[in-house]
């Protein structure tokens, strides 16, 4: 594991830098454009098990929001966790569905809860709120009861 | 010839008899929307038995059921849903809201959720509780019956038109 550490290092020396260690969970901070060069290379390496895409939002920081990806080494038995700062509006981050298919519906849901958007990702539609909802729930300037018109509670 | 004191005679007026026929044999739809419907599961099954009060056939189709019991909280996403269920229902029909999620929202006073089946659909009886106890839901289901006898609401009142409820 830490081989590979260091092999990681060595490619992306000035783009990834090393974060607290949590229990047996490693921390990587990097930018948004390297992330499907990072997670193909940690494939390529042996992390063949995505776990779970998801999100932080850090309101009131700049870049607002963390991408958080869980990965999981079948032979090593170790996870790594990646993070990835992003901001603008809307926030924009490139899609691994290309490399993992369990990407798809975590990008989708991540993309319906802090209205982060996934470049290249085949479907990005809503997946858990109704497809003509407004706003994004999970940011922290959201009002927990809600804004915005409620959608019809009827079929016509 | 055999008189009248030679059977079992029971007189009444028509409307009486049909709310007393259709009052034990209420057949609710089998859908449960969260904890609620585990203890609804409970109140049909051997322990508390609901077909001793003649509403124990739960139907997977709405099209053969005629009373809907909510059993839990009422996401936004699924309140077409149910409506649509509760549309395809022949009449004469009933609605039984169970528990707090159902009436009014319960604990989940948020953008998700319907703060009250009743924005929905019309409700005939409220049950109490977080969730209702199976014995509070028999309660629900004779309340309903009782209210079936008294001629209660013979066909079911025209609800708002879609997208005309107000947030809370």
């Amino acid at each position: 594991m830490n081989d590979l550490l260091e092999d990681l290092r060595r490619h992306f020396a000035d783009r990834l830098s090393l974060l607290e260690p949590f229990g047996q969970h490693v921390a990587h901070l990097l930018y948004a454009a390297d992330i499907v060069d990072v997670v193909s290379l940690l494939k390529a390496r042996g992390f063949s098990l995505l776990l779970d895409v998801t999100a932080v939002d850090r309101l009131g920081r700049e870049p607002r929001f963390d991408v958080v990806y869980h990965l999981y080494h079948l032979e090593l038995k170790d996870w790594l966790r990646l993070k990835l700062q992003v901001g603008g509006d809307p926030p924009e981050v490139p899609s691994v569905t290309s490399l993992f298919k369990a990407a798809n519906w975590a990008e989708r849901e991540v993309y319906d809860m802090f209205g982060i958007v996934f470049r290249g990702h085949p479907d990005l539609r809503r997946i858990l709120m109704p497809d003509d909802w407004q706003y994004h729930p999970l940011r922290k300037d959201y009002p927990i009861t809600g804004v915005g018109p409620l959608p019809p509670l009827a079929r016509e | 010839m055999a008189g009248v004191d030679d059977h079992a005679v029971m007189f009444g007026n028509l409307n009486r008899l049909t709310a007393w026929a259709r009052s034990n044999s209420l057949w609710p739809v089998q859908f449960g929307l969260a904890c609620c419907a585990i203890e609804m599961m409970a109140t049909a099954a051997s322990r508390f038995d609901l077909s001793r009060f003649g509403a124990e056939v739960m139907r997977a189709s709405p099209r053969q059921a005629d009373v809907m019991i909510v059993a839990g909280r009422v996401c936004q996403k699924m309140a077409p849903v149910l409506r649509e269920l509760y549309d395809l229902m022949p009449e004469p029909k009933w609605v039984i809201s169970m528990g707090a999620c159902a009436s009014v929202g319960g604990v989940f006073n948020n953008y998700a959720v319907v703060q009250g089946v009743d924005r929905v659909v019309p409700v005939d009886i409220y049950v109490p509780g977080c969730p209702s106890s199976p014995e509070g839901l028999i309660e629900g289901v004779m309340q309903l019956q009782e209210k079936i006898r008294r001629g209660g609401r013979p066909l079911a009142p025209a609800m708002p038109p879609a997208g005309e409820v107000a947030r809370a």
